[in-house]
């Protein structure tokens, strides 16, 4: 017999009046949180019998999963590879900005580094869930520096490394600690890759392909080893070509084990991807594309020289180039600027902009159950948006943790 | 009798909508005096469903000082089955309107002792002063609830086995899979519908004209258990064009002749605003 006994004294919060993104569709249903979770009405209503303690009217707002960014190398005058005694501080400063971008969760990435660098600021990074201190943080993404010279990008030359020595125990000895690390960016293509790419994935470390000259026999190789991402796809790779599609010929090959998936993140701010070749990523493999936004310390900030690790970058409003160069170098994009000119450029759903940058990372790094969609259950990090995207308020477990000056409900 | 007949399935469903709303409002239900409701499920309700939510949104009903009591649900389903009568009852009703959840009643199908369940339902009716309007269907076999052919018009609420008819018809809410639909079913009995002091039966579409012929101009059966309301004093048909199919022509005109004397009932619709 079910109790009528109400199972939490915590107060049910009912957000009315809104469209939610629940079944990959956009639906006129209420939203019910409760304790940092949402939940079920429908079993309130029929096992312990009672209403909500508070009811919000929401004007006809989307309301949305909150978005996760899984590349972003700093912002706000921030660089994560600037190897501080204390890095706190800076990554405080960030995932409290970027909730107005709409990001409830975030992997710190640190670009190609000197083994010193790993050691000083892994130590001080751990996982944590996010609040109205800023956005949870679920681990850390090592971009660099096991990938390839031809491909390196922005990435300092004289850091790169290989492991065809030691394989994993290379790897280990160059990051120092591993606790905290979530993704892992290397090429595919370097000697004793494929037993890296194991070792890694069984201790639970997303492997991402990236910087890298590998053709599409390579690239299936390591994903049949365990890796299941592309970094930033299309930039520092090989191009597609017809015979050999490279990394890029992931997204429609026959070789991916049965019960995996390959995704792919897209760095969609109009300037790294020429709207084309998003639409034809898009195409061809839409459940797999991540938005990441890839940005960098002057993210946020107005134009003018910045740091990303060893590197100076200059920014001037859009664009940002290793200093005195053509080379990009991450991006000034914000979360919602990507989801919007993502929609705009593939001319897709509204459900399938706000899904590339919330379910599929949450896919991405096996986390769905808990976060990336709105199901009963799940963490409550949302966001409120308007019909064009625009991010009016943002809610991590539950809590307004920032909202428009201009909205309130 | 009255036989109530609309043009079409939304003109049936809104004179319905309109009169359950006018017989809440006139009753002034306050705290401690609670309007009872019987309830059904089915695809027939679903417009009179929708109209009563929008009379709620606007402000004109509140189900605050309602009690409702559904017909039937489905034995051995999970309650959170899609296709069970409480996620139909949630769904399509409840969680749009201010109904307190302590005074919606609907039979549990996976009560430990299934009896016993139904003897404690017949008896929170009795509690809450019995019911003042008890909205019902008809299946196309002419039973009310689940009150299949065969069943006693004297029956109280017990469980019952569903009829190949009612399998069959239910059939297209599992995705058309015999071996899915359940074959049993908790559900009040004729006798327990007519204690109520006011019934009203929706019937709508073709494939429910014969059952309509057999429930109103033939004598009472228990074959054909929505017949047993002949011999209650106060019930309602209302129904579409399709639903008279199989009626004489002459029991049409003369309903249809009564419209303007039926339409009192729903016009003026009432407002709580006004009561305030």
């Amino acid at each position: 017999m079910p109790s009528n006994k109400s199972v939490s004294d915590a107060p049910v919060v009912q957000f009315t009046n809104c469209r939610i993104l629940k079944n990959h569709k956009l639906q006129r249903e209420d939203l019910w949180v409760r304790e940092g979770k949402i939940l079920n009405p429908e079993k309130l209503f029929f096992d312990e019998k009672i209403p909500a303690d508070l009811q919000l009217n929401c004007k006809g707002s989307i309301i949305a999963p909150g978005f996760i960014d899984v590349q972003i190398n700093g912002g706000f005058g921030v660089d994560f590879s600037l190897a501080t005694d204390d890095v706190r501080p800076g990554i405080s400063l960030v995932s409290q900005k970027i909730l107005s971008h709409g990001v409830t969760s975030f992997c710190p990435t640190l670009v190609t580094s000197p083994p010193s660098v790993y050691h000083k600021v892994l130590p001080q990074i751990s996982v944590r869930n996010g609040g109205f201190h800023g956005a949870g943080i679920l681990g850390v993404h090592l971009e660099g520096p096991f990938i390839s010279k031809e491909k390196k990008g922005a990435h300092p030359e004289q850091c790169l490394r290989t492991f065809e020595e030691g394989a994993f125990q290379d790897l280990l000895a160059t990051y120092g600690c591993l606790d905290c690390v979530r993704i892992v960016t290397l090429a595919p293509e370097m000697k004793r890759s494929s037993e890296v790419i194991q070792e890694l994935t069984s201790r639970g470390i997303c492997v991402s392909l990236g910087h890298s000259v590998a053709n599409l026999s390579q690239a299936e190789e390591a994903v049949q080893h365990g890796a299941t991402f592309i970094t930033h796809l299309f930039n520092a790779m090989l191009p597609f070509h017809h015979r050999d599609p490279g990394i890029v010929g992931l997204l429609t090959s026959d070789q991916i084990p049965i019960c995996q998936q390959v995704f792919y993140g897209m760095i969609s701010d109009g300037i790294h991807t020429n709207p084309a070749a998003l639409r034809i990523a898009h195409r061809a493999h839409p459940k797999g594309l991540v938005l990441v936004t890839d940005a960098i310390a002057g993210m946020g900030l107005a134009p003018g020289k910045h740091t990303l690790g060893q590197q100076v970058v200059e920014m001037d409003g859009l664009n940002s180039y290793i200093a005195g160069t053509k080379t990009l170098s991450g991006s000034v994009a914000t979360m919602d600027t990507c989801v919007r000119h993502f929609l705009e450029a593939t001319d897709c759903t509204v459900e399938t902009a706000l899904e590339a940058a919330s379910l599929h990372p949450a896919q991405l790094l096996g986390i769905e159950h808990q976060k990336g969609t709105l199901d009963y259950d799940t963490d409550a990090d949302f966001l409120l948006l308007d019909d064009r995207l625009h991010i009016q308020a943002t809610y991590i477990a539950g809590d307004q943790v920032w909202r428009r000056n201009t909205f309130t409900l | 009798m009255r036989l109530v007949i609309l043009d079409n399935y939304d003109l049936a469903s809104e004179w319905a909508a309109k009169y359950i709303c006018n017989r809440i409002i006139q009753f002034k239900p306050c705290q401690g005096r609670y309007f009872t409701l019987g309830l059904p499920t089915g695809s027939t309700p679903l417009g009179c469903y929708r109209k009563l939510i929008e009379y709620h949104k606007k402000g004109d009903l509140s189900f605050r000082h309602v009690k409702t009591f559904n017909m039937d649900e489905y034995v051995g389903l999970p309650r959170d089955h899609p296709e069970s009568y409480h996620s139909y009852m949630w769904n399509n009703f409840f969680k749009h309107i201010d109904i307190d959840p302590n005074n919606a009643h609907i039979l549990d199908g996976n009560a430990p002792d299934l009896q016993a369940e139904c003897d404690v339902f017949e008896k929170k009716i009795k509690e809450a002063g019995g019911i003042d309007l008890f909205v019902g269907g008809i299946g196309p076999d002419g039973h009310i609830a689940f009150n299949e052919p065969g069943s006693s018009l004297a029956s109280r609420t017990r469980l019952k086995t569903l009829a190949m008819d009612t399998i069959l018809a239910n059939a297209k809410y599992f995705d058309g899979d015999l071996s899915k639909v359940p074959t049993m079913a908790l559900t009040v009995g004729v006798g327990t519908v007519m204690d109520a002091r006011e019934v009203m039966i929706l019937i709508t579409g073709a494939h429910k004209a014969f059952a309509l012929y057999k429930a109103i101009e033939e004598g009472v059966n228990h074959m054909w258990t929505v017949s047993a309301f002949q011999q209650h004093p106060r019930t309602i048909f209302v129904c579409d064009e399709d639903a008279t199919l199989e009626l004489r022509v002459k029991t049409v005109k003369y309903f249809k002749g009564l419209m303007h004397v039926h339409n009192k009932l729903v016009d003026p619709l009432y407002s709580m605003k006004e009561e305030n």
